[in-house]
């Protein structure tokens, strides 16, 4: 499915970021845009503080494994508007080899955790945030458990009482 | 923190000429109602740093969900928020819905939106009601739970065979229809049970000095701050932002009652409780009217893509058996794509993000719990505050753990 007439949304951020949109859809009526990942704060930043989009909501963040695809992992925004009650949908994709991309905490501080999740269970490195520790697996976790390399029955020995 | 260094220039200096003490509450504290786990660093009993913990009852709910079909996540989708386990059903059979582009029939539209609603109510009922516990209103807690129970006895176990775990959701439709005399029954105890436990709590606390004077002012949050931090749901609207999806994404027949949106003013503990006894009372509004609109009708769709077919057929004929067998080994064939479709859950905006590579079950599904981000504003709202605070406010922002860890 492609779509002939891109939203307002997303025919603003292909008019402002040009190339770094790398592709667009609207299926299932959710607008998504798939942008380079260097360019991600500024994105954001666009979207939150432009006047016809204002997304001031960061309602959801996680990561996606295409194991088998280039580049493999997928970092998934997903932004609503209080003002204008839009939704969009972000993506960037990461690289195996490097997986890191910029924290968006400075545009919404409530992404940290988000961010932690992400970094837990797909193992990507957000740049510059401030505490990227595993946040519902224990630290002596071996290993990020949503990685669809990851086998769904392997064990790992449980921890004890710390000293 | 800054916020922390300004409160110590207000107050001259540290109370105590000592280090900070740390105090650990968790995992397992009969205040957490669940197994999360603060670190508290104290100055006195003023909160200098706050951190809170979690993922003790992480239960590998999305890798579990990779590994099943489509239909078989439903039953762990109740496990998510296990107080209204019938909203995250709900939830769930939209986003795939959304994906298939199936329009469950208007009858089952009306169903769901009688048990989300009656989910929200006993969802508010605990939260209240253990909230009041916490800081020593035990007569609450009692005058709640009964009502609570009769929902369970009467209406949730006749409609899904069960209490908690109810998995009443298909995709495309619901388990079955409502049993004979529900609609009366669910009335019944809408009049004669849920709203004088309504009235009843109302007058021991909303006019009751001992309870404002407790709550006012106790963890309060601007509507700003509220934004950026992801809350949703009552704790954003005791904020005094009327976001409510079922009015401004509305959703299944939202849009064909009269109901309002209560806010808040400050963001604070007495006015989170405030917002959810108001909810409860527009919960009933619209429990009154979708019962007078209930239309007959089937439940679910007619399309053999999605239901499975009737047991005469899988007994007496090949296509039926076959059908049966293909529906059930490899479950319902979803097409490919991406979806995000989020409901409003009792505690706020619950998200599904699902890929589909097309096949019999999710490639990936993301489920937005709305404590998440409630549970990550606990620093900023209890810092600065005092200890015994802490444990006003957790109740208040209601935290589930089993949809926090999933």
């Amino acid at each position: 499915m492609t779509d002939k007439q891109p939203s307002v949304v997303l025919a603003k951020l292909i008019e402002r970021f040009g190339d770094d949109i790398v592709a667009t859809h609207s299926d299932f009526g959710d607008d998504t845009a798939r942008v380079n990942r260097e360019r991600i704060v500024e994105i954001c930043t666009f979207l939150r503080d432009d006047p016809d989009l204002l997304f001031d909501f960061a309602m959801d963040l996680t990561g996606v494994d295409y194991l088998g695809e280039e580049p493999r992992f997928e970092v998934v925004y997903h932004l609503y508007s209080l003002e204008k009650k839009h939704r969009v949908r972000i993506k960037a994709r990461v690289p195996e080899e490097d997986p890191v991309i910029d924290s968006v905490i400075p545009v919404w501080v409530g992404m940290d955790w988000f961010e932690r999740e992400a970094y837990d269970m797909y193992g990507i490195l957000f740049r510059d945030h401030p505490n990227l520790k595993r946040i519902l697996m224990y630290e002596a976790f071996e290993g990020h458990p949503l990685r669809k390399d990851y086998p769904k029955a392997r064990r790992q020995p449980t921890v004890g009482v710390e000293e | 923190m800054a916020e922390i260094e300004a409160y110590q220039r207000e107050a001259g200096t540290l109370d105590m000429q000592a280090e900070p003490m740390i105090l650990n509450i968790g995992p397992s504290h009969p205040a957490t109602h669940a197994t999360l786990r603060l670190i508290a660093e104290l100055d006195g009993e003023t909160i200098l740093k706050l951190t809170p913990e979690f993922g003790y009852l992480h239960r590998c709910f999305e890798k579990e969900s990779e590994n099943a079909t489509w239909t078989q996540v439903i039953p762990y989708t109740d496990r998510l928020n296990y107080v209204s386990s019938l909203m995250n059903n709900v939830g769930y059979a939209m986003a795939v819905e959304k994906l298939c582009g199936v329009e469950v029939t208007e009858r089952c539209q009306y169903i769901r939106v009688l048990i989300c609603e009656l989910s929200r109510i006993i969802d508010h009922m605990v939260c209240i009601g253990t909230n009041m516990v916490d800081i020593g209103a035990l007569t609450n807690f009692w005058y709640f739970w009964k009502p609570r129970e009769e929902v369970y006895r009467h209406l949730i176990e006749p409609l899904t065979g069960i209490r908690l775990t109810t998995a009443y959701t298909r995709i495309g439709g619901l388990m079955w229809d409502l049993p004979d005399g529900w609609v009366e029954k669910c009335r019944d105890i809408c009049r004669d049970v849920i709203v004088p436990a309504i009235a009843d709590v109302n007058a021991l606390l909303t006019k009751n000095r001992i309870f404002i004077e407790r709550t006012m002012g106790v963890g309060a949050i601007d509507p700003k701050e509220a934004i950026a931090r992801g809350f949703t749901g009552p704790c954003l609207r005791a904020a005094g932002v009327p976001l409510d999806l079922r009015k401004d994404e509305t959703y299944l027949v939202y849009d064909r009652f009269d109901f309002d949106v209560p806010i808040g003013e400050e963001g604070d503990t007495c006015d989170r409780y405030m917002v959810r006894m108001e909810e409860m009372r527009q919960s009933l509004r619209i429990i009154d009217q979708a019962l007078d609109q209930l239309p007959e009708g089937p439940v679910n769709v007619d399309d053999p893509r999605f239901i499975l077919p009737a047991k005469k057929d899988v007994y007496e004929t090949i296509e039926g058996l076959m059908n049966h067998f293909k529906h059930v080994m490899d479950g319902v064939q979803v097409p490919a794509g991406e979806v995000y479709s989020a409901t409003e859950a009792a505690n706020g905006e619950l998200g599904y993000y699902i890929v589909s590579k097309g096949g019999g079950g999710p490639y990936k599904i993301k489920v937005r719990p709305p404590c998440f981000p409630l549970f990550q504003g606990m620093p900023h709202l209890c810092e600065g505050g005092m200890i015994a605070d802490l444990i006003a406010v957790l109740g208040s922002v209601n935290i589930i753990a089993g949809e926090l860890d999933r």
